[in-house]
This record gives structure tokens, C-alpha cells and sequence, in this order.
């Protein structure tokens, strides 16, 4: 966990005044709408379909438990006792009430929570892997570089009203669980040949209207370079960028159309300007930085200790679990564990207060206190002794978050859609429901292997569908709720744009249609471990195409 | 569906001006005699373009009660007033799947 100091805690008391000042006005009608609606939107709220919603920023994903009871409590007491975790590893409530938002606002600050930045056409939450400090592949943890990014990008003046919002995200993986290439800056920490760790830069990476994988123009960028380097990129934007058409305003649109290569130059020349001045991090400020970062001090404990060996022989619905929602830990004797948000017939990603204060109080006494939040909608205790895990289980269980399906077809990302959202076409949720429903089997599931389903119920792609290894997007046609298929995107390290499979289908078809895919898959696999992307890469999609449009 | 703000005033059939309540956002009509009610049924129905922007224009000068007043469409039938459209449905009605409970389970 990374600790706030005074400075941090002063700055989201002030806002919390600020914004309790404009709500008053606000209310009195003092402000006009068209006044207040561009100060909410800097706290992170909007007006939905039926209510307020307040998105609330989880920076690189990582929460105490005491910030997890805290938005347990905030549900129960303001809201409708459950939360939503987002794509982006935000929180967002979805039925409050602005006259409620400065109180909201000020229990959120008592943990250091806020809303700022999670809207409005800046720098947003900056995400990175949900396994940032544990995972046994990374080269270094990757959320003090996603902090320092954090200090500097927050209430930054020239970075506040950008052409268009900004989302970046960090890895230090070879293996890519943050989708960085899909951002509009994504920077990938690892080793060069000489030893030495520094950033890949990748920019223009983005989904919505017209998605782009990002183009990388810099292979190598030294850890001193960081600020200066990604300073210049938004220079460069904010110079460039398109402010006369809200749909080509995005930056992966300028790097388009003006060309990586020349926009890498660009930045190149700006960046000459300040790279050795104020903006070049001091090792030790590195070094400060990961020392405010308190890390769990793991007992000396052995991995695979009689207790789990004896769960796992003894109980097979543990060992399901084991086996799908338990990864490795760069600790001996320790796990990361899973907790999917995704039961059969919910909606993905929600938790009920009660939900949450539970996992705060299993992260208690069981991962020093900490959770992290994943943008596949799940949740992560990232520190759990390997000889605490049947118990863990069990708890998990209890409460409806160990459905062994993590990375399986039922394990569904989701937006709103229509069911909440201003702005969608149609809905996703219960599309994902009868999704989890037809595929409800375990067995079958597990007989399919990893397949990533995202659903987004308009154009603007929050269910990040481009990148689904099958994505279903919602469109409207006269009035009613049809849904296009593409097949073959991934969001991970060799991130690749889905194909589109035919014409879209309505709503009533789209569950049977994604069964019909999914069976044509196991059919034509050419052995069971190849994964659906790289069946849909060896043969395209025509042979799926035949196969569901034949049968209509 | 289209959001109806970046839609074209076009009138066909019966319509109402809808918008969200300031203080909780809550779903609210634009009543024949001025002012907001949560009850499509209160609601003022119109048939024609003239009229819907002589209603909009009324409950858009209301700045203070409720926010985003749009024109919506509507069915009449033996149970009286009822949207006209999935987005109208979801926005009186709330989401088409039942909320999370207690566990979620």
C-alpha cells in the first residue's frame, strides 16, 4: 500500500470543501446546469439513465480494507448497497444522490479516496496489473512509477483541459494483464541488454469509434526520463490534437493520421527542451517514492504445506478452485487468489456491501490488509500463505466469490450498457447473465479453456469488446437491440483488434450465437489446449461465419 | 438507442418531456399545468412538434428542479400513459435484471 502524507490528505479535503460549496450553489440555483455540470464531472460525477453515478478512483488498483469498508458503508448508507468495479479498476456507485455527494465525498476522504480525474479531458486513473509487486514475472513493481505518474498528472494546469481524455497504463510484465497497448499511453517496464530497466513506450493505443493498437516510439526510455518523456507526448497532444470534433479528438487519431514516426519526432523535439531539467527523476525521489510503499513482511513459510496438499487431495470443489483462481507469488509459500465477481446470473463485477466488508475483513487476516482490483472486473488478495488457503476458500464460498471460473468463458467483462448508462445503445448486463447461465457447467468451461467474452452496449467500448477473444457490441437498429460479434481481439502482449463475423443479430439470438461460436471452436481445434484466439488465428473466421449464419 | 439529446426534434405519435430530478436525479415528467412529477401518468402528452417545443421549452426554463429535459415518446393504452421506447421502459421502470442482493447470490 502506498501511504499518503499530509500534502495528499490536505489537497482531497480542499476539494471535498470546494465541492461541497458548488453542490450548495448548485442546489440554491445559483449555478446554472451548464455552470456545474463541468465541476461534477471533474469529481467523477455523472447523470445517468435514472440517477446520479460517482465513479471513484482506485489508483493502480490497489485498496486497504479500511478503503473497501468504507465504500461497503457508503453503499449501505448512500447508495443501494452494492458497488460496481469497472474496466478501468474505478468504483462506481450508481444510484446517488448529489445532495448527498459532499458527505459521500468527505467519508471517502477519510481514507484517501476522491473522485478527481475520473472524468473530464484529463489525465485519468492511471492502471497497471493487478498482480504489481507479487507476480513472479515482473521486473520491478510497476505502481511506483504508476504514483509518481499520479503526483504529477493530478491538478496539473496545462494537462487539465486536454482535447480529450487521457488513460495510461503501466506494466513490467512479459506477460501483459493491464492491456497497455490498448491505452493512449502504454509503458511497458523491463530489462535491456545491458542490465539496465527502463519503459517501452507505446502511444496511441485506444478503443471506442475507431480503435487502434498502439504504436511503440521508444523502445527503451530510462526510468530518469519518465516524466519528461510522457510530459512531452501530452505536449504534444494538447499542441496537436483535435478539439473541432469530439470523435477525432482522441490521441491514437493524431498519431493516425499524422504517423508514429513523425509524432515520435515531434516528441523527440519537445522532449530535447526539458529532458535534463526539473522533470528528471532523482534516483533517490525514485527511491523515496517506493519507500512510502509499506510492503507485507511475509513469514518464512514453505510452499505446498501439508494443510493445502490435504485440501487438495481430499476436496475436489477446492482443488476446482485451486487450480483456476490461485496463481503463483514471487514469495515462497505464498499465492495471489482471485475473487470472481462473476457468479452465474450476476452482474459482472458488482459487490454487495455485505461482500465487501467481508473480503476487507478476509484481507485482514489474510493478505496484510490489501486488495487489488483487476480490469477484468475481479477482485485479487494478493498475499495469501498457501497454508491458509482451504480456509480462505471456504470463507470466499460463503459469500459467492469463488465460482472457479477466472479466465473462462462465464467470466465475463461488461459495461453498464443500457440498463444504467446515458449514452448506450443497449444493454450488456443481461446478455453476460444468459451468457453465464448457458455456460453454467464447470466441467464445460473448464473443457473450453480461457476465453475472455466482452460485451459493450454502445460504440464507445467500455466492455473493451474490440479486444474480446469473441467481443459482442450492442447497436440499435429501428428502435431495437441488435448486437455485432467479432472474433480473434486480445488485449494482452500481442494485442490484436477482433474481426467482424456478419451482419449483427438481435438480441434474442446473440446467447445461442455465442454458443454455435464457441462449439465450432472445440470442433475445430487442433488439439485442447489451443486456445480459441489461436484457433480464430490459424483459420479466420470464416468457418465460424458458415457455421452460425448457415443455421439463420 | 440513440441518446435523445443528439437527436432531431421529430414527433411521431404521443410524447411527453422527461429530465432528471437536481437533488437525486431521479426520474421526472413535465406536468400539463408547469411543474415536475415522478408519475408518468401526471405527465402533459402531446401529439405534435409545436407543441412538444412549446413543452420543452417550458420545463427547460425550470433549471433548478431537474436537469437534460428531452422530449420522449409514449404509448397510451388501457393502463394509461406508459413509455414508449427500451430507454423509457429502463428509465421509470430501473434496470431490466434484478439488483445485487446480499452476497450477490
Amino acid at each position: 500500500m502506498y501511504i499518503y502524507d499530509d500534502l495528499d490528505r490536505r489537497l482531497v479535503a480542499e476539494r471535498v470543501d470546494e465541492f461541497r460549496d458548488q453542490v450548495a450553489r448548485r442546489l440554491s440555483g445559483e449555478l446554472t446546469e451548464e455552470e456545474f455540470k463541468p465541476l461534477r464531472l471533474m469529481n467523477g460525477v455523472y447523470l445517468q439513465l435514472h440517477a446520479y453515478m460517482l465513479r471513484i478512483a482506485i489508483p493502480y488498483g490497489t485498496l486497504s480494507s479500511a478503503q473497501l469498508r468504507t465504500l461497503a458503508q457508503i453503499a449501505r448508507r448512500y447508495d443501494r448497497n452494492y458497488g460496481h468495479f469497472t474496466t478501468r479498476q474505478n468504483l462506481q456507485f450508481n444510484w446517488i444522490k448529489l445532495s448527498d455527494l459532499p458527505d459521500v465525498m468527505a467519508d471517502l476522504a477519510s481514507t484517501g479516496l476522491h473522485g478527481m480525474q475520473t472524468s473530464g479531458n484529463c489525465v485519468r486513473n492511471i492502471t497497471t496489473d493487478q498482480w504489481a509487486g507479487v507476480a513472479t514475472d515482473e521486473v520491478e513493481d510497476p505502481r511506483i512509477f504508476a504514483e509518481i505518474l499520479r503526483q504529477h498528472s493530478t491538478m496539473h494546469p496545462e494537462f487539465t483541459y486536454l482535447p480529450r481524455k487521457f488513460k495510461i497504463a503501466i506494466t513490467a510484465a512479459p506477460h501483459d494483464r493491464a492491456a497497455v497497448r490498448v491505452h493512449d499511453i502504454g509503458l511497458r517496464l523491463h530489462r535491456n541488454g545491458a542490465g539496465e530497466t527502463g519503459f517501452e513506450v507505446i502511444v496511441g493505443g485506444g478503443l471506442g469509434r475507431a480503435p487502434f493498437v498502439g504504436k511503440t516510439i521508444k523502445p527503451f526510455l530510462a526510468k530518469r526520463d519518465l516524466l519528461s518523456y510522457v510530459e512531452a507526448i501530452l505536449r504534444v497532444y494538447n499542441q496537436y490534437g483535435r478539439r473541432d470534433n469530439i470523435y477525432k479528438a482522441r490521441i491514437k487519431i493524431l498519431v493516425h493520421d499524422m504517423g508514429a514516426e513523425k509524432f515520435a519526432a515531434e516528441v523527440d523535439a519537445e522532449w530535447l527542451n526539458i529532458k535534463d531539467g526539473a522533470l528528471a527523476i532523482d534516483p533517490a525521489f525514485i527511491d523515496d517514492i517506493a519507500g512510502r510503499f509499506r510492503y507485507p513482511r511475509y513469514e518464512m513459510v514453505i510452499d505446498n504445506p501439508a494443510a493445502l496438499k490435504r485440501a487438495q487431495v481430499t476436496n475436489p470443489r477446492f482443488e476446482n478452485w485451486f487450480k483456476n483462481a490461485v496463481s503463483p507469488h514471487k514469495a515462497p509459500g505464498y499465492s495471489i487468489v482471485t475473487l470472481s465477481l462473476k457468479p452465474e446470473g450476476g452482474p459482472p463485477g458488482d459487490a454487495t456491501s455485505e461482500q465487501m466488508d467481508r473480503i476487507a475483513d478476509l484481507a485482514d487476516r489474510y493478505s496484510f490488509g490489501e486488495i487489488r482490483v483487476g480490469h477484468e472486473q475481479n477482485l485479487v488478495l494478493p498475499h495469501v500463505a498457501q497454508g491458509d488457503l482451504p480456509a480462505i476458500w471456504a470463507a470466499l464460498d460463503e459469500i459467492g466469490v469463488a465460482t472457479p471460473n477466472v479466465s473462462l468463458v462465464s467470466d465475463i467483462i461488461a459495461c453498464p450498457g443500457l440498463d444504467y448508462c446515458s449514452l448506450a445503445n443497449t444493454r450488456s448486463i443481461p446478455v453476460a447473465q444468459e451468457l453465464t447461465r448457458r455456460f453454467k457447467s464447470l466441467d464445460a468451461q473448464r473443457a473450453i479453456g480461457r476465453l475472455h467474452i466482452n460485451i459493450s452496449g454502445c460504440i464507445n467500448a467500455c466492455g473493451h469488446h474490440h479486444v474480446g477473444h469473441i467481443g459482442i457490441l450492442g447497436v440499435e437498429k429501428n428502435g431495437q437491440e441488435f448486437f455485432q460479434i467479432t472474433l480473434g481481439g486480445r488485449a494482452d502482449e500481442k494485442a490484436e483488434l477482433g474481426t467482424l463475423l456478419g451482419p449483427a443479430v438481435p438480441y434474442a439470438e446473440v446467447a445461442d450465437v455465442i454458443e454455435d461460436v464457441v462449439a465450432t471452436y472445440v470442433e475445430l481445434r487442433e488439439r485442447p489446449d489451443e486456445l480459441f484466439v489461436e484457433t480464430v488465428k490459424r483459420l479466420g473466421v470464416e468457418p465460424f461465419k458458415e457455421r452460425v449464419y448457415a443455421a439463420r | 438507442m440513440t441518446a435523445p439529446s443528439q437527436q432531431k426534434l421529430k414527433v411521431h405519435g404521443s410524447v411527453v418531456v422527461t429530465a432528471n430530478r437536481l437533488g437525486d436525479g431521479a426520474v421526472v415528467h413535465w406536468m400539463a399545468g408547469g411543474g415536475w412529477s415522478a408519475e408518468l401518468g401526471k405527465a402533459a402528452v402531446v401529439t405534435n412538434a409545436q407543441a412538444a417545443k412549446e413543452l420543452l421549452a417550458a420545463a427547460t426554463a425550470d433549471d433548478v428542479n431537474a436537469v437534460g429535459a428531452y422530449i420522449a415518446p409514449v404509448e397510451l393504452n388501457s393502463d394509461g400513459v406508459q413509455p414508449g421506447n427500451l430507454r423509457e421502459r429502463i428509465r421509470v421502470g430501473g434496470p431490466t435484471f434484478d439488483l445485487p442482493i446480499t452476497f450477490g447470490i
